[in-house]
């Protein structure tokens, strides 16, 4: 793991009209680590992701990533330098094949793209048996599974993933997560936004406690796991 | 694998398809040098009309069908291009008497005229040149549609589902007022109909008497549509088709992939407008004129019911539903037109049967539906009893009184037919002839259906040999 820091938040706010969503938070994320942010829902989770990724305009604050300013920059821009979100609720397009699927995820790229194929084929056996079946067919740990890998597809540097557990079987959330720690073995760097916090916290190499638009807690995933507030307010002991 | 087989199939598929499309239009170049083109007058317009509808009605789901934006401009589209070619085309010479209501045209360029003289006036050479200066007459004509597509296309495409076909239909409104707009007769000539320009005729093959050696009107008519079918198809498999497809299912996604909405809705409008525009050049060569009064919104409506008859996504669908329909419109449902429609009892006891089993056919195709789909519908079970009994009734009450009139057979009820076609469609078969499928996928299928039709029929104890199973085989097809 290198000290480089591929992704910093300085002073993060996004509001919608009135509303304050993030009120100024800050955060870095080193290339190669796994991090999340926990919270509960409203936090301002989904916002930050969002705003990151560009589909959203901060109000204001400063995204820096891999030392290139891209607070307020287009998400096509932003995609293409590297940083791709997979979506809340998965949001596959659910009439186009597995395989068109994840050929939209590399739109972005003009070179061959069989080999990232056969990578997530490999990372998602399932996939490449359902790779003409309507993405829409498949269950809902298969849907996720799908997201995940047309996001991939894009060659990311930084893979976001907003909820990746949401309303899976907690042996399919086991699985998503060992897919992921899998995926940042390959070099790519993951912020991950979960209030699944247990699992999330276990994987993640730094986590963040988001609470109505600020970072209240941080620390390594060990330090938060075992922290009194984040027991009692997120783990359920 | 099966990956590699259903590639190979689709590969397959593509390739009979070209090959279909070829037979069509050796077929089509036959009977026009067979038949004779007066006594069978109907079937060419019928072609003429469904090639260039077909060409509109797919170019109207390039947009509508794949890149799921709801637009009601086409008939607009349409008019621009048709003008555009229009008035580029009359020759010099016409020019006087089509304006005549204002004293000459303000344009005095023919395209078809200036190459017919570049290439040496008259002869091979000139009639080749007549043939360029067409072709790039129907270019401009796409074109000019294009360009007008972009410009309103920044305002109006911020807008969504509704809001967009409200502004669309707008646009169309305004674009005919202005083509009807006195002060503009100078170019438009007004309310009045522009004509005497080149049309699919110029394409026949003349001897130096004048005489037609080889007819190829219909055929022309076809390759241009053809051609253009296939250049939107060739986009919609390329990554911007999957692109448009990605937009229609989920803005934020596509979004989320770096898709950028703006400039792909905005090339999806442009190029389905440009296809109009060639569309509506070829609809003024088919009518030999052009008047703004004829591209009103019942135009675009009609276009709109073939998208949906074939199924939204399915460009063959459109493709078929554009013969259908024009061969229904202007060919096969015309006799619901006229009053006197029978010379004789036959005929009479003809349409009693036709209309006897078009109505059980359908009654049986809705009562298996709903036994398929188990007994949830109740109201195709009335509709279907309602339809039956009303039908039948009246072969009763028309056999009894032996007249050779049809009582509601009159100007207009075919467009009553008609609608009735439409709910029927949208109540019960509301993915369309082809849903989102092509036509190779849909022969497989109904391949499969009769294969397994086949086996139960040779099984009688596993429900072969039921009433409903004939009407059932035509529903595999149709639904």
């Amino acid at each position: 793991m290198s000290d480089k820091v591929l992704l910093s938040i300085r002073d993060l706010q996004v509001s919608y009209g009135g509303i304050e969503a993030v009120k100024g938070i800050s955060f870095d994320v080193r290339e190669g680590e796994i991090v999340t942010l926990i919270g509960a829902n409203g936090a301002g989770k989904s916002s930050t992701l969002r705003s990151i990724v560009g589909l959203v305009k901060p109000r204001g604050g400063s995204i820096v990533f891999d030392g290139e300013d891209i607070t307020g920059a287009d998400t096509t821009g932003i995609v293409k330098k590297g940083v791709t979100l997979v979506p809340e609720g998965r949001r596959i397009f659910p009439d186009l094949t597995v395989l068109e699927n994840l050929k939209i995820g590399a739109y972005m790229r003009r070179d061959s793209l069989q080999e990232d194929i056969d990578w997530v084929y490999s990372l998602f056996p399932r996939l490449k048996e359902r790779s003409w079946q309507a993405g829409g067919t498949l269950s809902g740990g298969e849907q996720q599974m799908l997201a995940v890998g047309r996001a991939l597809m894009s060659r990311p540097k930084l893979l976001m993933m907003d909820e990746p557990s949401l309303g899976l079987a907690p042996i399919i959330v086991r699985d998503i997560f060992s897919i992921i720690t899998e995926i940042r073995k390959r070099g790519v760097t993951i912020l991950l936004i979960e209030q699944n916090a247990n699992m999330a916290l276990q994987t993640a190499d730094m986590g963040y406690v988001l609470e109505t638009g600020r970072i209240t807690i941080s620390g390594t995933g060990d330090e938060l796991l075992s922290n009194e507030a984040v027991k009692a307010a997120y783990l359920g002991t | 694998m099966p990956a590699a087989t259903l590639e190979k199939k689709s590969k397959r598929g593509a390739f009979l398809s070209l090959a279909g499309v070829a037979a069509v239009l050796a077929l089509v170049i036959v009977l026009e040098n067979t038949l004779d083109p007066n006594r069978n007058i109907i079937v060419f317009t019928t072609l003429k009309k469904g090639a260039v509808y077909a060409l509109v009605a797919v170019s109207m789901n390039l947009l509508n069908g794949f890149t799921g934006l709801f637009s009601l401009g086409h008939a607009g589209f349409m008019l621009l291009g048709g003008y555009a070619y229009a008035i580029f085309t009359i020759p010099s010479a016409q020019r006087e008497s089509v304006y005549y209501m204002y004293d000459g045209s303000a344009i005095n360029f023919s395209f078809p005229e200036f190459f017919s003289n570049l290439f040496g006036g008259s002869g091979a050479g000139g009639a080749a040149g007549m043939v360029l200066g067409m072709l790039i007459a129907i270019v401009i004509a796409g074109l000019v549609a294009a360009l007008v597509a972009w410009l309103i296309g920044l305002p109006v495409l911020k807008l969504k589902s509704d809001y967009l076909a409200i502004a669309t239909l707008g646009f169309a409104e305004i674009i005919r007022a202005i083509f009807q707009w006195e002060p503009g007769g100078r170019i438009t000539n007004g309310a009045n109909a522009l004509k005497s320009f080149p049309t699919f005729n110029n394409f026949n093959i003349t001897d130096a008497e004048g005489e037609i050696v080889l007819r190829l009107s219909t055929s022309v008519c076809f390759a241009i549509s053809a051609l253009c079918i296939f250049l939107i198809v060739l986009l919609i498999n390329s990554s911007y088709g999957r692109a448009f497809k990605a937009i229609r299912e989920d803005e934020v996604a596509a979004e989320a992939m770096g898709i950028n909405l703006a400039k792909h809705k905005r090339l999806s409008f442009i190029i389905s407008s440009f296809f109009a525009g060639v569309g509506g050049a070829l609809f003024a060569m088919y009518v030999n004129q052009v008047q703004a009064k004829t591209f009103n919104s019942a135009m675009t409506y009609e276009l709109l019911l073939i998208v949906v008859l074939g199924g939204m996504g399915s460009i063959s669908g459109s493709a078929i539903a554009a013969f259908l329909y024009v061969a229904c419109g202007e060919w096969w449902l015309r006799f619901l037109d006229s009053e006197a429609a029978f010379k004789s009892a036959s005929d009479r006891w003809a349409f009693i049967i036709v209309l006897a089993a078009a109505a059980a056919a359908l009654t049986a195709l809705l009562l298996w539906r709903r036994k398929r789909q188990g007994a949830r519908k109740f109201s195709e079970l009335w509709t279907a009893c309602l339809l039956g009994a009303v039908v039948l009734g009246y072969d009763i009450y028309y056999a009894a009184s032996g007249s050779m009139e049809v009582p509601f057979l009159r100007t207009g009820f075919r467009m009553v037919v008609f609608s009735v076609i439409i709910m029927v469609v949208v109540l019960f078969f509301r993915r369309g002839l082809m849903g989102d499928k092509e036509l190779p996928a849909r022969l497989r299928e109904l391949a499969a259906f009769i294969r397994r039709l086949a086996a139960k029929i040779r099984r009688p104890s596993a429900g072969g040999g039921k009433p409903g199973a004939a009407a059932g085989k035509e529903a595999g097809g149709d639904e």
